[in-house]
């Protein structure tokens, strides 16, 4: 199947979405958990241009500023140099953007410790989404299997498996992973608790789009040109490989789009209820965490960003599941 | 017509608060110095959870004593403004040259809010019920005094004596919380084994009585208390007016602090207490029409604790290898001079609160030792400290044991609490300076105590304590080695090390000496070996922080609990006219 010209569009942006927290470290002037105690919850920066270069000012008290109100603005540096971080495996310490220090600018706030919401919300996505991703590749791929033989074989071998994914479907997944945590060690570190929670989000999401393939293998398999195959000797293998998984592409393809943001935002629930990615680590989820506190919620809005991450993720991903399925729908007629 | 008014009249005569009784020329009422107020109103007061029970021999948890507060009364009470001692239902005491020997003199002609008379036999009754082994009560252990019970006697009728083993500095302190109990009511269920069953949430509102400002009204389970006024209450104010001025308390059982900040905001309530300092800022910038008190930093103290526990009968050999620093004097003074307490007090506490080096926080005015060293944050002397000890860094910066294995360990912390939460994240970051690899574990609140308590399994917790009475008795429990919240140590034989041992001796001695002015040095003594030994790595202490609305009368909230209502007796609701006379 040729992208068509609808799905560009959405696909690029997705692209380039993801492309962004992929260079975190260079987009993030901050290192994520450097704390600067003496600037908690920091309001965004304002920003001013002056002969067109930008500068960032500081919220500051207008009665203390006194006569001279500009003189807590300071220039916006473009390509500088500041902490170090490894991008692919390579040493850097370039940045799209900072200030000299030691002043600092936080272009959407600082948290509770000072540390720099937009470095957070950046590493922290890198995170969420790398979580989204690869547990809706893991999912999908033990839905197809599963799917594709339940739908094929039918039977007992259907029954048993389709028992399965009820089971797996009626499970509550927040009490399993609270009972999962409670027999793991106190702490883990935070490649543990990704590899936790992928695990977690994937086994308990494969049941639904498995019930789905499984449905258009139901379908596929009683094809006319599938039965031709098996008439002319074909074996299983070679009619499922060929005739009978590429029926399941499309829903497939637009699982995924639908799953992503819908398992970026499990990680975000678990990590809102402190059993995902654990401080000084960020993510989205546990970057939420703190607006539990009602002080927060209504007094920081900038807190608040991961949120909007989150629903940006997910109308882009919408749209693309949309745009995919308009495609298909036009190929098929 | 008529009879719709009659029903009318009826109804409010039914539903209206009891009016005060005269005052009687033998009744020997306490005459209160505050400011003489109105009568009428219901003052309402959001509460984190329902009372667990109106007994208060057996309530234990703070939700249950604060309501226990407004309907029970005790013979010496500790003022929460002065933190002196002061008469209660007794009007005077006198203590014998020995220090053995308490005569306290009981007010006559009170009575109880079932208009029943108050005498001895209702003190040697309340006093046979708390110190008895079978009711097991909380404040039993507060009454053995050398291994005995304090022994009571009756002089006459409103006259008694308490009689102690052995000197007890401030044993008139102890007087304080407990609540005297009628006997007329309690002495049968008693006798019959039922005492245990006596007062909880579902008896009928008649059948308790006590001596404190208001008797219960009536009880909605998951929505309210609700108190009314004691007509037979023993306080008067300067005009002779029977106290209390409120017609009615009412306690609505609110859940979280951010809960009962919404219900206050919201007019539901009228005083609200234990304020964190972000939703003291929330009440602070809406401006005026809120009374809002920063009582200054409170008593209680938040610290590090690291297991020095004994695990050898635990199977623990992790936390044993960990035990190897944590029992170095030099690691824990190292994790002490790293740490930036102001940074936690800004962070934690929005700057309302104040850091601490040693257990006894500024807000104890009256014990504190200000001669304890207060030293900047000082990394240098941290890396210093630990190199003395045989610990050496990594090329990628990691700390190393002298063993030469990497130094990481976990910090639990009640996931409850996030302003713990916060100095952990603090710490951490703190210790990962030094290259220490630290991790936060946040743990539901029980759990955590279960681990600290019972299995001992964890490495470091961050934990706070004090908040109740000021004096240094209240801390034998902590400080001394069999104490049964010695947290580092617990269930200690003998004193695991010198310094323990030294401070058995200063608290024991300060307890059995009654002069002040003694008794601080001592205290001063053992805060000097605390801050010295750090068997807890003290952070910070938080202030007190109240708000009221402005129509609540004689509100002069305190640093110690309970807060807010400790004058509740005194509190009232300005008349408009008045509100606006005043403003």
């Amino acid at each position: 199947m040729r992208p068509r010209r609808g799905i560009l569009l959405p696909l690029a942006l997705l692209v380039l979405w993801h492309l962004g927290f992929l260079c975190a470290g260079f987009l993030a002037p901050y290192d994520p958990g450097e704390q600067a105690r003496e600037l908690p919850y920091a309001a965004p920066a304002r920003w001013q241009f002056r002969s067109l270069r930008p500068y960032a000012c500081e919220t500051i008290d207008p009665q203390s500023a006194g006569d001279n109100p500009q003189a807590s603005c300071y220039p916006i540096r473009f390509l500088v140099r500041g902490w170090p971080y490894r991008f692919f495996g390579i040493s850097c310490n370039l940045h799209l953007f900072g200030v000299a220090s030691p002043r600092r600018v936080a272009i959407i706030g600082a948290d509770a410790y000072g540390r720099d919401v937009w470095s957070r919300l950046l590493f922290g996505g890198r995170i969420s989404l790398a979580i989204g991703l690869l547990a809706t590749l893991i999912s999908l791929a033990v839905a197809m299997v599963i799917g594709t033989v339940s739908g094929y074989y039918g039977r007992w071998t259907d029954e048993l498996l389709m028992a399965g994914a009820e089971l797996f479907l009626i499970v509550p997944w927040l009490y399993s992973l609270l009972a999962l945590r409670a027999m793991l060690p106190l702490h883990l570190s935070v490649s543990a608790t990704f590899l936790l929670v992928v695990s977690v989000i994937a086994s308990l999401g494969w049941a639904r789009p498995m019930r789905l393939i499984r449905g258009v293998v139901l379908s596929a398999r009683e094809r006319n040109y599938v039965l031709a195959a098996r008439g002319f000797g074909a074996s299983d293998a070679y009619l499922l490989r060929r005739h009978v998984a590429p029926a399941t592409s499309g829903v497939l393809l637009t699982q995924a789009t639908l799953l992503v943001p819908q398992f970026v935002a499990a990680e975000a629930a678990l990590s809102f209820f402190g059993l995902g990615i654990s401080e000084p680590a960020s993510s989205w989820g546990n970057m939420l965490a703190v607006l539990q506190q009602y002080s927060v919620l209504i007094s920081y809005w900038w807190m608040l960003a991961p949120a909007f991450a989150l629903v940006i993720t997910s109308v882009m991903y919408c749209w693309l599941a949309q745009a995919i399925q308009r495609s298909l729908k036009s190929s098929s007629t | 017509m008529c009879l719709w008014w009659l029903l009318q009249l009826l109804a409010v005569f039914c539903l209206a608060a009891p009016s005060p009784a005269p005052l009687q020329p033998k009744e020997e009422v306490q005459i209160s110095q505050a400011s003489v107020g109105q009568y009428g109103g219901r003052l309402v007061v959001g509460l984190r959870a329902e009372p667990k029970t109106l007994n208060p021999v057996t309530a234990q948890d703070s939700v249950s004593r604060e309501v226990i507060d407004g309907i029970m009364a005790d013979l010496v009470h500790i003022n929460r403004a002065t933190q002196q001692s002061e008469p209660g239902l007794a009007k005077s005491w006198k203590v014998s040259d020995d220090g053995l020997n308490y005569t306290l003199k009981l007010r006559r002609g009170i009575r109880f809010s079932d208009g029943q008379p108050f005498d001895a036999d209702d003190v040697l009754f309340s006093f046979a019920v708390y110190t008895d082994e079978k009711i097991d009560s909380p404040q039993r252990d507060l009454l053995v005094i050398g291994g005995q019970p304090i022994r009571i006697s009756k002089l006459d009728q409103y006259t008694v004596r308490f009689t102690l083993a052995q000197p007890y500095a401030a044993a008139e302190r102890l007087f304080d919380n407990i609540a005297m109990l009628p006997r007329h009511i309690l002495e049968k269920p008693y006798r019959d084994g039922h005492f245990l069953e006596q007062w909880s949430l579902s008896t009928p509102p008649a059948q308790i009585v006590g001596l404190g400002p208001f008797r219960v009204k009536e009880y909605l389970p998951g929505q309210r208390i609700v108190l009314e006024r004691n007509p037979y209450y023993w306080k008067a104010d300067l005009a002779k007016h029977r106290l209390p001025y409120l017609d009615e308390l009412v306690f609505v059982f609110s859940g979280t602090e951010d809960a009962r900040l919404m219900q206050f905001e919201a007019g539901e309530t009228d005083v609200v207490n234990r304020l964190s300092s972000q939703n003291y800022s929330l009440l602070s910038r809406q401006g005026t029409g809120i009374q809002l008190d920063d009582l200054g930093p409170s008593t209680e103290y938040n610290f590090v604790l690291f297991n020095l526990n004994d695990l050898a009968a635990s199977h623990l050999p992790e936390i044993e290898r960990k035990q190897v620093w944590f029992r170095d004097l030099r690691f824990r003074q190292a994790v002490s001079a790293a740490i930036d307490r102001e940074g936690i007090v800004r962070v934690a506490y929005g700057g309302r609160g104040a850091p601490l080096w040693g257990n006894v926080s500024p807000g104890n005015r009256l014990w504190v030792n200000a001669a304890i060293p207060h030293p900047a944050r000082s990394l240098d002397t941290a890396r210093q400290l630990l190199r003395s000890a045989g610990f050496s860094w990594s090329t990628s910066g990691k700390l190393l044991d002298p063993r030469g294995q990497t130094v990481e360990f976990s910090i639990i912390v009640a996931s409850s609490n996030p302003q713990r939460m916060q100095m952990a994240t603090i710490v951490q970051d703190d210790l990962s300076q030094l290259g220490m690899q630290v991790n936060v574990v946040p743990l539901e609140f029980r759990a955590l105590l279960q681990r600290v308590f019972q299995n001992y399994n964890y490495e470091a917790t961050i934990l706070g304590l004090g908040g109740g009475d000021a004096d240094p008795n209240a801390e034998m429990n902590v400080w001394v080695s069999s104490g049964s919240t010695h947290l580092w140590h617990l269930g200690e034989t003998r004193p695991a090390t010198a310094w323990e041992a030294q401070i058995d001796g200063l608290m024991n001695q300060q307890m059995l000496t009654l002069n002040y002015k003694r008794r601080k040095r001592l205290y001063d003594q053992v805060q000097q070996i605390i801050a010295t030994n750090l068997p807890m790595v003290f952070l910070a202490t938080p202030d007190v922080l109240v708000a009221a609305k402005p129509a609540v009368g004689n509100f002069h909230p305190a640093a110690l609990e309970p807060s807010t209502l400790w004058n509740v007796d005194q509190l009232y609701l300005r008349r408009q006219q008045e509100m606006a006379r005043s403003r």
